[in-house]
């Protein structure tokens, strides 16, 4: 692998180059708050800004997992909750369950890809929930700065001197656990502990984007055009950041997704019998010695998908980065 | 959101298109940065006037106050900022106006072209839209008629192949032609007074003249007053009626642009002067420069604020102030106990010469040493 170059053009709110720590393992907020995302996984196309080979792997691998999650109904595969005695923790192949079967004999590539569509659906509405609400508090605090930030700021450290799994864990046992309720109450609460996680995260990300990006004359000018505040912030400021954004969003899916791997373990993850790819491991776990494949299976799809993510994170900042230096 | 529907014009004057009528008017105007030193006195008591379709030239070095004198009059200033003095344009009080109503003026009345094209361009903006952008604000174009008028600005500042350039981005142009669309920008309402902040200092020599042709140009044609500052004299000798020299933070000398380069007064200016390079210098001859930094604008000194790296420098001047005095041609304004060109000035560089004091050894041997290299 090549030596990790230091970008300097990439003013991302003056985050440290750290040795690159893929935010595969918990959800610390120090993997996301290296803005840049660390030294590109692999090859020089990322560095810049290219899909090059990995991208579109990376891409297509995304692209295949949402069409089966989001096709999972109508696809001919068997129900995931069905029990068939004859496959139980066999290993893959087994009767023609190209995956196997689960600790109880369900089908592995059925609960797989239904498994997707409880992972991602946390993932992605989670992350898009920190990403509205982080982005637009990280917007204000950095555009108005001052008093506005202080409080956002110090709310953001608030939140993250909680250590984020903790956080969310606690949120989910208060308000979603307990006798009466149902998987949509679980779910949301999930989604919304997961992204009241992510929101300082995100914020303080797009806050110093913002400081940062508010120096450019052009808002300056804008104003000198007689721009209102709301309008330079949203239109002038906010399309500057939005790739930074974008890119730790990206790292954020999968860090979120791992986490709710995390929760299933704790017990307070996606209810069962509804999989998710967490809740397939944590099934799994008291199995490993027996029938392997039911953990290695789901670990592999949680590895690329984060993957996959990390890498397409790495081109779009990439990508902003030599637009950037480009002026 | 009802955006653009309301034309977002300030009312002016009767007497306003009138030529020659005076447009600003500033008085004592004191601008204070508050910083954990102290005050920092950016500017102190400036005063001057612009008639309508004029040019003033603001000259002086790096930090001598002549871009933050231009946003105080604008009042485009961060929140540190305090400001007191009076701001008159077209009989309108600038300076007691809040925020919402100075919007009114900014880019229909007021605009400024800033130093660096590659940083007063929204980058991930298209080109078309950073002019329309203005114009749907304060006029009621609709987007086609905006776009229109974007592409009659852009071949007015001469870009080549306008169309095409109205959905680039900035970064696909040169610096030479993103200062000529920070200009089209700036020109895009019609601004009656224009700021212009050292409009060619980041840009290459040889583009330098076009620009400010391409300004002049535009401001006879719309009989625009234009404010030029810069740090070279030699960019606003020939296209300004006016020069007014600022150092630290205060005006020093101020003269309709003939009589300044013919009968300096203020030491500072000849000294900016001398530091011009000329073409009928010998090449590699040194150039001539003005030893010293500019005094600490939290704590400037008692006297007068250049005593500590004038030639003509005398007791009197480190303890009082120079009034701004007026010389004997109407109209010329200047800060100095012992001007260049009198008696007492000519007295005092000999006085000074004698006692061997350094800046006047050097200013007078700066224009013979010719270094033979």
């Amino acid at each position: 692998m090549p030596e990790p170059k230091v970008d300097v053009t990439a003013d991302v709110g003056g985050a440290p180059e750290l040795p690159s720590l893929t935010p595969i393992t918990t959800v610390q907020p120090v993997d996301l708050v290296r803005a840049d995302g660390g030294v590109p996984l692999t090859g020089a196309a990322a560095r810049r800004g290219k899909l090059g080979v990995m991208g579109i792997l990376s891409m297509s691998w995304l692209v295949l997992i949402v069409a089966l999650a989001v096709l999972a109904p109508i696809l001919p595969i068997e129900d995931p909750n069905k029990i068939i005695a004859s496959i139980a923790r066999q290993p893959p192949g087994t009767d023609g369950h190209i995956l196997g079967g689960d600790v109880l004999g369900r089908d592995m590539l059925s609960r797989l890809i239904w498994g997707a569509r409880a992972s991602l659906l946390i993932g992605t509405l989670s992350v898009l929930l920190g990403l509205v609400l982080g982005g637009l508090l990280g917007l204000v605090a950095g555009y108005f700065r001052g008093r506005w930030d202080n409080i956002l700021t110090g709310g953001f450290d608030i939140l993250l001197s909680f250590p984020q799994l903790i956080l969310a864990l606690t949120l989910v046992t208060v308000f979603a656990s307990g006798a009466g309720t149902t998987y949509g109450v679980r779910m949301s609460v999930l989604i919304l502990a997961l992204g009241v996680v992510s929101i300082p995260v995100l914020g303080r990300i797009t806050r110093a984007n913002t400081l940062s990006w508010c120096q450019r004359e052009f808002v300056l000018a804008a104003r000198a055009l007689g721009a209102k505040q709301r309008e330079i912030m949203f239109k002038e400021v906010l399309p500057n950041v939005l790739p930074a954004m974008f890119s730790i969003a990206l790292l954020g899916v999968a860090v979120v997704i791992v986490a709710e791997g995390g929760l299933s373990l704790l017990g307070v993850g996606t209810p069962l019998p509804t999989p998710s790819w967490g809740n397939i491991i944590a099934e799994g776990r008291a199995e490993l010695r027996n029938a392997p494949h039911i953990v290695i299976e789901p670990t592999i799809v949680i590895f690329l998908t984060v993957f996959a993510l990390n890498y397409l994170g790495d081109v779009v900042r990439a990508r902003f980065d030599v637009r950037e230096s480009a002026l | 959101m009802i955006r653009g529907r309301r034309r977002r014009v300030a009312p002016v004057a009767a007497d306003y298109h009138q030529p020659g009528t005076r447009l600003l008017d500033v008085n004592d105007l004191k601008t204070y940065f508050r910083t954990p030193r102290g005050m920092v006195r950016a500017v102190d008591g400036v005063s001057l006037t612009l008639d309508r379709g004029k040019t003033l030239g603001l000259v002086g070095e790096s930090g001598c106050g002549k871009s933050v004198l231009s946003r105080s009059i604008m009042g485009l200033l961060p929140s540190t900022a305090e400001r007191t003095g009076e701001i008159i344009f077209a009989s309108e009080r600038l300076d007691t106006m809040g925020p919402e109503a100075l919007r009114d003026y900014w880019g229909t009345q007021l605009a400024m072209v800033f130093q660096d094209p590659m940083t007063s361009l929204n980058p991930v903006m298209r080109i078309g839209r950073q002019i329309t952008e203005s114009l749907e604000v304060h006029t009621d174009m609709d987007k086609n008629q905006a776009r229109d008028t974007a592409l009659a600005l852009l071949r007015s500042v001469h870009i080549p192949e306008a169309e095409r350039r109205l959905d680039q981005y900035p970064h696909e142009l040169s610096g030479g032609m993103r200062q000529r669309v920070v200009i089209a920008v700036a020109l895009a309402c019609g601004p009656q007074l224009l700021f212009a902040d050292e409009p060619t200092t980041a840009l290459d020599v040889t583009v330098q003249a076009q620009i400010l042709d391409l300004l002049s140009e535009q401001q006879r044609e719309r009989q625009m007053a234009v404010v030029l500052v810069s740090h070279d004299l030699g960019v606003v000798a020939g296209r300004t009626q006016e020069i007014a020299v600022m150092y630290a933070g205060q005006i020093v000398e101020q003269a309709p642009t003939q009589v300044l380069f013919s009968e300096v007064r203020m030491p500072y200016t000849e000294a900016l002067l001398r530091s011009v390079p000329r073409l009928e210098n010998a090449s590699h001859t040194r150039l001539a420069v003005i030893g010293g930094r500019p005094p600490d604008l939290i704590d400037p000194p008692a006297g007068c604020r250049f005593a500590a790296r004038c030639p003509y420098v005398q007791p009197r001047c480190l303890e009082e102030q120079p009034p701004l005095q007026e010389a004997d041609t109407p109209g010329h304004l200047y800060r100095c106990w012992y001007p260049v060109g009198t008696p007492a000035g000519t007295e005092a560089l000999e006085r000074n010469l004698a006692a061997q004091l350094p800046q006047a050894e050097a200013a007078v041997s700066g224009e013979l040493a010719v270094e033979a290299s």
